[in-house]
């Protein structure tokens, strides 16, 4: 696999799966290290989703018609804020120089470390989803297409944020910058994300969210680590 | 052999240095000298591949290289200012790390020696938040100890190092010329290196 990989590549003949898991295993340590700051941003997505019921009516139909589209922003909004985690301590205290000079493929050691963003961040959002929903009295059918439409769009968020994340790197108000960027990007994973549970409440079949959103992780897991690359190493001259 | 042809570089408006040339043959230093913002660290992350120079171009052992081009990036150690660290990290992970990033596989009694070499031995499984600059400096030291790669390019290798460490790395480069290794530093410090190799660079 690593062989034909890194031929398509065109870069070097150094495996793509050593590099992949030299970046997870790393970033992983590293985030297990300082596991406050993960802390930090799960219970914001907790609150965030905490707040809506609490300032709204507590009618029943209208918190399960707003509960799944509460959770998804608030989902876009913890990725949001654990985006800039992702390469700008690496390229302050020059290890992302290191990276980009590494004969492992950049592509490949970006991958890895958006896979580990998306181990760190977006799995346990999936994972909480279903919890949070009982907030909102979603039934098991609706928390689990929540659960399944985050499970495929989580990954795409933390995809389409590192190319953000890598261009707005070493800019002064980067992390404002990074927000504007990438939350228009997210639009499409919000709506059809949400769409989901909203075509199953509908009495619809979710397949065409649901195969829109995995069309969208298709596309994202070609072309951002390659897009996100690019833009390391012109943020590095 | 590396090789600079008309190097010029530019920060903004301003010339850091223009129509620069020099040849650095196997087995042979060149050391960079001059006074703060005349560009040597420009000159080193050039020659690394990291920038694009303004003008110019650079050859390694006889090919022109494109910035991170994969040749240049089997063949070099980069060392820059910033020394790559994590403060969360213990000083053994930080080195394995850094020398697994190289493709390289060290055994943990590698790791060991090579931090016991550096005088980090007792250090080694503390986190580097802990260290001082100048053991920090001495990580970098113990990544040299490991590459059997062609081409040094060192970014003020000797900054927060003490007495013990300059010979360290004096001994260090004389044994990378040694073995037909080429090396650029930038460096204010003497180091004990045979003269008959090295030649020396000043920016102004």
């Amino acid at each position: 696999m690593t062989g034909a990989l890194a031929l398509s590549d065109n870069e070097t003949p150094f495996g793509v799966g050593a590099a992949l898991r030299w970046a997870v295993v790393r970033d992983l340590r590293l985030a297990l290290r300082s596991r406050a700051e993960l802390g930090v941003q799960l219970l914001f997505y907790v609150i965030v989703v905490s707040l809506f019921p609490l300032a709204s009516s507590p009618d029943r139909t209208l918190l399960a018609t707003m509960g799944p589209g509460v959770i998804w922003v608030a989902a876009l909004l913890a990725s949001l804020l654990s985006l800039p985690r992702l390469f700008a301590s690496d390229f302050t205290d020059g290890t992302l120089e290191q990276i980009a000079l590494s004969p492992f493929p950049l592509p490949a050691l970006v991958s890895g470390k958006i896979l580990a963003h998306w181990l760190t961040t977006g799995l346990p959002i999936v994972v909480l989803a279903p919890m949070l929903g009982l907030q909102y009295g979603l039934d098991a059918e609706i928390s689990g297409i929540v659960m399944l439409a985050l499970l495929i769009g989580t990954p795409i968020l933390s995809l389409l944020g590192a190319i953000g994340a890598a261009l707005t790197l070493g800019v002064r108000g980067g992390g404002s910058l990074l927000a504007l960027l990438v939350l228009p990007l997210y639009v499409p994973v919000l709506i059809f994300g949400a769409g989901a549970a909203d075509a199953v409440r509908a009495g619809l079949s979710v397949s065409a969210h649901l195969s829109l959103l995995t069309s969208g992780l298709l596309i994202a897991l070609v072309g951002a680590p390659l897009a996100t690359a690019t833009a390391v190493r012109i943020a590095l001259d | 052999m590396l090789e600079a042809q008309a190097l010029t570089a530019r920060r903004g408006a301003a010339t850091l240095f223009a129509g620069l040339a020099f040849r650095v043959d196997a087995g042979r230093a060149l050391f960079i000298t001059g006074t703060n913002g005349t560009g040597k660290t420009t000159l080193l992350r050039i020659l690394a591949g990291l920038t694009m120079p303004a003008e110019g171009s650079v050859r390694w052992r006889g090919d022109a290289i494109a910035p991170f081009s994969p040749r240049l990036r089997e063949d070099v150690v980069f060392i820059g200012h910033a020394p790559a660290l994590k403060d969360e990290l213990t000083a053994e992970e930080n080195l394995r790390s850094l020398v697994e990033l190289s493709a390289t596989h060290p055994t943990d009694a590698d790791v060991e020696a090579a931090l016991t070499a550096v005088a980090l031995g007792a250090q080694r499984t503390l986190p580097a938040r802990v260290l001082s600059q100048g053991q920090r400096r001495r990580i970098g030291l113990a990544r040299l100890g490991f590459s059997r790669r062609p081409l040094w390019l060192l970014d003020e290798p000797a900054t927060a190092l003490d007495a013990a460490g300059l010979v360290l790395l004096s001994q260090m480069i004389a044994q990378q010329l040694a073995t037909g290794g080429t090396v650029v530093a930038a460096t204010h410090q003497t180091l004990d290196v045979p003269a008959e190799r090295v030649a020396t660079l000043t920016l102004s």
